[in-house]
């Protein structure tokens, strides 16, 4: 069996199929983390941009060390330095990197939909690697390889998200994922960043939203805890010490879980804020395994996406109608 | 070549392999994916009846290491490899069903290669059917068949095709 992903900019309209075949391509990658020589020469002589527009450490450089496993050079663009700060045009930038030849664009932008919208005008592969409060999709799916990896399977599980969840594109990559396999999520956080409408995000998954963080863990096979960004404390008036008596993952709260639950954190965690060092540092904990899994993630969803452009037999005169009828449809 | 046959040239290709690497001592055997792996298996199977021993079997998925990306199918699927013990110091054998043109052999030495420092490895195929583009020669070769470009050999395994027999059929165009 073989898909034609031409981009990666979302989990949502991915089939159960397609993402099992995202995951189950991870797993050489994976193994490769473990050799001693980590380093193939796949794609040697492909060039990967990483367009990072609002910053990141983990995921840019995740996917520059998938990058360069596979033996792809990468060229860093990072949004303090970069010409937006003059007044550029995202497009304008996008196009610039473009005209330096890169076979793939990884994208980070804080805009939901800014990588759709980049994607529709370039003829590479572009991936998404966070759009505002939109998807995540590598974090999607690391977090359920990692699950994988752990409990055998992903199918049907009790998922607790923790934090808040109305700003988070982790979390929804998540339920769209992990939701096609018949997950049952429960969210949980102070009201404000979990709005009763977040049921309604992903027809035909089993979403519910709690106010208490005791009753979210009941029975819960999988806890996400999500960062806390403490600068979006405060307002509405929230404190963190609210938030530590009222949400912080501890030990014990976390034995209301299944005995065998796992705690997942997309990092960079805010340790006494969300979760005690405790729970962070326990046998419970994935968080490292979840950032090792990441670069495996990576390096497949590269191979796949660069392997399938250089597969396609672009005839020049059919690059010249496809650019048109892309610019007609904006 | 017929379900016997292939069986016993399986059993000579294992007791050449013991007897030329003078025991099963610091020996193993490398499948490469998809019918390289139950032919190593098989033989194996046939050097535990020489030798009592249990040689380890890896195996290998060359795709990572081809020099040809998504020529031969778009988006190829990637196959696990599992090769779970060190391969420093061992004698290893690549087995394989084909011997063409060398490079799947050439990829899966640099797979190998990634994973250690081998003291030795060796090339066993089932057929050879020449037209190497490779300077790579087997050393255990079950049978060698003369052919055109526009034929093609085709093993079929019980094991992954549910029939076993080797043909020589002509390419579809």
């Amino acid at each position: 069996m073989s898909y034609n992903f031409r981009d990666l900019l979302a989990l949502e309209p991915l089939n159960a199929d397609e993402l099992g075949f995202l995951l189950d391509q991870s797993k050489p990658f994976q193994e490769i983390q473990k050799h001693p020589l980590k380093k193939l020469a796949t794609l040697r002589g492909k060039t990967v941009a990483l367009a990072f527009f609002e910053t990141s450490t983990r995921t840019r450089i995740s996917f520059g060390a998938a990058a360069s496993r596979l033996g792809a050079d990468s060229m860093n663009l990072q949004a303090e330095a970069s010409s937006l700060k003059k007044g550029e045009t995202l497009l304008d930038t996008v196009f610039n990197l473009n005209a330096m030849k890169p076979d793939c664009l990884v994208m980070r932008h804080a805009a939901s939909g800014a990588t759709d919208y980049v994607a529709r005008h370039l003829d590479i592969p572009v991936v998404n690697a966070g759009d505002g409060t939109h998807e995540h999709p590598s974090q999607g799916l690391l977090d359920a390889l990692t699950i994988r990896d752990r409990l055998g399977t992903i199918k049907n599980l009790n998922v607790t998200i923790l934090g808040d969840i109305l700003h988070s594109r982790v979390a929804r990559s998540n339920i769209h994922l992990l939701g096609k396999f018949g997950c049952k999520f429960t969210l949980c956080g102070p009201a404000m960043w979990v709005p009763r409408e977040l049921e309604k995000i992903a027809p035909g998954t089993a979403i519910r939203c709690v106010y208490r963080i005791e009753e979210a863990l009941e029975g819960a096979d999988v806890i996400m805890m999500l960062r806390v960004q403490t600068e979006r404390l405060n307002d509405p008036p929230f404190s963190a010490n609210d938030y530590v008596l009222l949400y912080q993952l501890n030990a014990a709260r976390l034995r209301r879980a299944s005995s065998k639950a796992i705690v997942l954190h997309p990092g960079p965690m805010n340790r006494g804020i969300e979760i005690t060092p405790e729970v962070a540092d326990g046998p419970q904990s994935c968080v490292l395994e979840q950032v090792t899994n990441g670069v495996a993630v990576r390096m497949a969803i590269l191979y796949l996406l660069i392997s399938g452009a250089t597969e396609t037999d672009t005839h020049p005169a059919l690059e010249v109608k496809r650019k048109e009828s892309a610019n007609a449809s904006d | 070549m017929s379900a016997p046959e292939i069986d016993r040239t399986l059993q000579r290709l294992a007791h050449e392999i013991v007897e030329k690497s003078g025991g099963t001592k610091s020996l193993a055997l490398i499948g490469i994916v998809r019918r390289g792996v139950p032919l190593a298996k098989r033989i194996a199977q046939a050097m535990r009846g020489i030798d009592g021993v249990d040689v380890p079997v890896g195996v290998l998925d060359i795709t990572l290491y081809r020099d040809d990306l998504s020529k031969v199918a778009p988006q190829a699927v990637l196959r696990s490899s599992d090769i779970p013990f060190g391969v420093d110091n061992m004698d290893l054998v690549l087995i394989d069903d084909v011997l063409y043109t060398g490079r799947t052999i050439r990829a899966a030495m640099n797979g190998l290669f990634d994973l250690g420092r081998p003291k030795r490895v060796s090339l066993c195929v089932l057929v050879d059917r020449g037209h190497r583009e490779m300077p790579i020669e087997a050393r255990y070769i079950g049978r060698k068949v003369q052919t055109s470009d526009t034929e093609i050999i085709e093993v079929r395994l019980k094991e992954i095709d549910k029939e076993e027999r080797v043909v020589l059929v002509d390419r579809m165009e």
